[in-house]
């Protein structure tokens, strides 16, 4: 009985070390150093929020660079991976089904070229990022379509390329919705 | 070398290297020596006076266990209730509603057995003060309660004939005020400043580019993260864990996050080495432990960076390796890399979608939980190892006709009889468990638990029942499993997975704390060798792994060779 008694209270004192002092500290130094006060951080085009920076969002205009496949079509509400196993029939139908969509946006591709990231879904459906050579194949449809010169567009890719952490660890990423939102800052001038 | 590579490299070394000063420091905070954090000395003394504890009462094991055992009883009741009433309480703007009753049961054990299996979604199963007050207040606390066991077993081991192994409560605060909180601020921080969002504001909603509406889940995010990675618990803010981009932005946060992971159970290793003033065998274990992992870490990450044969047989480019269910910004190698180190301990949180990985990745990944001791959970996972370590000084005293002893105390036939039920029961909660649902699956095809056709489908079932009882947490996801059946039968496998070891373990240790010591002398087996260590090695892989072959064979290996 004694020790139903100090459970109760330990769990009460617990709450105020951690569910007060703990996260109020951390909400605190969110609120000075964290990189929209604490919230996702957003981006902009013409003072009007497009999106948040970390979180991808659906493009399928030609005009635009596209993001990979989403299991939960980049609901930011939810998130989820498709969960299929890669000796799943159907599921390699479905990549099938996705390269030939890819290849009929970009004609001028070959099928060896065609980038598999860009046509499998990523773990969060939310991925905001594609790789420099998911990038690099879609320059000259969003070129065509905008009328641009191709070694312009790619140059806008170029300079958003992300390095690895400190050049050394980890991946080369682009983030598709700040690339997009150079595109028409570049259009609009 | 690629640079993907050499981010799996510069976190095992990170591991490697860090562990060791820990280790150092977790051994002073029990012993209760001066440390560079006495400053939470006042705040300890608060909790204990508010408590009505007396920190220098001290506890034999069953007082010790008694203590345990009620304070994780009402820790139920606790989470039951909030979870199941949350619709009403504060904190909760985006009125999430309660959870049913069999869904707060699976929830409430599943954090409270430190394993944090998710039947739920984050961002639509909870309030903000159920993430706070049942979620993270458990990923702290249940965390603390293994530690708190193996500083009790420690205290057993130590030195002279005892009958009490220290007080429960005392061990419990300290792991929090002195190890877990600490750490999980610093790490918090670097999240904050690296995007990890930390607010309660609820959803965003926003206007995308194209001019479609998107909603944002965000709230205290930054809080959680660092207790489920260094508490072992895995339980992930939202819905996708760790491969959120929330909740892992960029490369620097996924290396931070997986260090997390396992500094705290490989520290253990060696605290438990300066507590007890037995370095050279910590150090052996240790490397038991860590050649165990780092083959399975090549394994994978040879696997995963290779990609899918599958798709490559589509004739497109896989340069990056498999990439369904993984994350541009993490990548292949780092993934795999997460996947084994979430799985040799019992954390569970993901940061790439493990359904998808490739098969013997998936296999991987169950044989670590299967075995459940290289490193294991923070506190428990060391515990488990003691368990095989029984069994191996018994097996190899009779082996040499040596009276078997561990750390100068006979293991007698009582000791041996708990430590292999320990063992076996791990074994067979997974393959009865597994064995039922099959069958269930079986005989209604219309069931829709399985996500995927044939021997994957029997995978996802076999790692749900691994994953429970490993207390680990994560899932191939593809599985159904928000269902009375599963909710329930997982719920049992829990509670069964996490307290029957502990408590016998805790027995043993206190059983040989009270026998006489008897000096080392010639005679006696040294359990600080190669030999005796490639013998615990042995038994591990003849006990463990052999016992959950036959069912590994017609789940992953079938399905790696199926082409």
């Amino acid at each position: 009985m004694k020790n139903l008694w100090i459970s109760l209270k330990i769990t009460l004192a617990m709450c105020i070390v951690l569910g007060v002092g703990y996260v109020l500290v951390l909400r605190g130094v969110s609120a000075v150093a964290g990189p929209n006060g604490g919230e996702a951080d957003v981006v902009t085009l013409d003072g009007q929020i497009v999106g948040a920076a970390n979180v991808g969002q659906s493009f399928t205009d030609s005009t635009h660079f596209w993001g990979r496949p989403s299991a939960v079509n980049y609901n930011g509400g939810g998130s989820g991976g498709s969960n299929k196993a890669t000796t799943n029939p159907e599921y390699l139908a479905e990549v099938e089904q996705r390269v030939q969509d890819f290849l009929a946006a970009h004609p001028y591709l070959s099928r060896a070229e065609v980038p598999a990231e860009m046509v499998t879904a990523s773990g969060s459906g939310l991925d905001p990022d594609i790789s420099p050579r998911g990038a690099r194949v879609q320059v000259r449809r969003v070129a065509e379509a905008r009328g641009l010169n191709p070694a312009a567009v790619q140059r806008i890719v170029d300079s958003l390329t992300q390095k690895p952490w400190l050049g050394l660890f980890g991946t080369e990423k682009v983030n598709v919705l700040r690339l997009n939102v150079a595109l028409e800052e570049m259009c609009k001038n | 070398m690629n640079t993907e590579i050499l981010g799996v490299i510069l976190q095992w070394t990170l591991l490697v290297v860090l562990c060791y000063p820990l280790g150092r420091y977790i051994a002073k905070v029990y012993r209760g020596e001066r440390t560079w954090l006495d400053c939470m000395a006042p705040v300890e003394r608060g909790i204990y006076k508010f408590c009505g504890i007396d920190p220098a009462q001290e506890m034999n094991w069953k007082q010790f266990l008694k203590a345990l055992l009620t304070v994780n009883l009402f820790w139920f009741f606790w989470g039951m209730l909030l979870l199941v009433l949350q619709g009403w309480l504060p904190l909760n703007p985006d009125g999430n509603p309660g959870q049913s009753p069999d869904l707060a049961f699976n929830t409430c054990i599943s954090f409270m057995v430190n394993c944090n299996l998710q039947h739920y979604s984050g961002e639509t199963g909870l309030s903000y003060f159920t993430q706070l007050f049942v979620i993270m207040l458990f990923q702290f606390v249940t965390a603390a309660c293994g530690m708190a066991a193996m500083a009790g077993v420690m205290k057993a081991l130590a030195g002279k004939t005892t009958k009490t192994i220290g007080n429960f409560w005392v061990f419990l605060t300290r792991s929090v005020t002195r190890i877990l909180m600490p750490l999980s601020l610093v790490v918090g921080i670097l999240l904050v400043v690296n995007g990890t969002p930390m607010s309660f504001d609820g959803k965003q909603t926003l206007t995308t580019l194209e001019g479609a509406e998107q909603v944002i889940s965000q709230g205290p995010t930054a809080a959680i993260v660092p207790i489920k990675q260094l508490g072992t618990n895995g339980g992930g803010y939202f819905g996708t864990n760790s491969a959120h981009p929330l909740e892992n932005p960029n490369a620097f946060t996924n290396i931070l996050e997986c260090w997390s992971i396992l500094i705290l159970p490989m520290a253990m290793v060696f605290a438990f080495g300066f507590y007890t003033r037995r370095r050279r065998l910590a150090a052996w274990i240790f490397g038991v432990m860590l050649f165990a992992y780092t083959a399975g870490v090549i394994v994978s990450v040879w696997q995963e960076t290779a990609g899918s044969p599958q798709i490559d047989r589509m004739g497109i480019a896989q340069e990056l390796g498999s990439m369904e269910g993984k994350e541009i910004r993490i990548g292949s190698a780092a993934s795999a890399m997460w996947g084994m180190t979430t799985t040799v301990t019992s954390n569970g949180s993901v940061n790439s979608m493990h359904d998808s990985q490739t098969p013997l990745s998936g296999m991987l990944q169950m044989l670590n939980m299967q075995i459940n001791c290289w490193f294991g959970g923070v506190g428990v996972g060391w515990m488990n190892y003691f368990a095989f370590l029984i069994i191996a000084v018994f097996i190899s005293g009779l082996m040499v006709g040596r009276t078997p002893e561990f750390l100068g105390r006979k293991v007698e036939a009582r000791e041996m009889k708990i430590a292999t039920l320990v063992v076996l029961m791990h074994p067979f909660l997974i393959l009865v468990g597994t064995g039922i649902s099959a069958a269930i699956a079986a005989a209604n095809p219309e069931i829709g638990w399985l996500n995927n056709p044939s021997f994957h489908g029997l995978s996802e079932m076999l790692y749900e029942y691994t994953s429970s009882a490993a207390n680990n947490g994560s899932g191939f996801e593809g599985l159904g499993d928000n269902t009375p059946f599963w909710n329930i039968s997982t719920g049992i496998a829990l509670i069964m997975g996490r307290y029957f070891p502990i408590v016998g373990q805790v027995a043993i240790a206190g059983l040989l704390a009270s026998k006489k010591c008897i000096p080392e002398s010639a005679g006696t087996l040294r359990t600080d060798t190669g030999t005796f260590s490639l013998m615990t090695f042995a038994v591990i892989i003849i006990v463990a792994a052999l016992s959950f072959f036959p069912a590994l064979a017609l789940g992953p290996i079938a399905d790696y060779l199926t082409f």
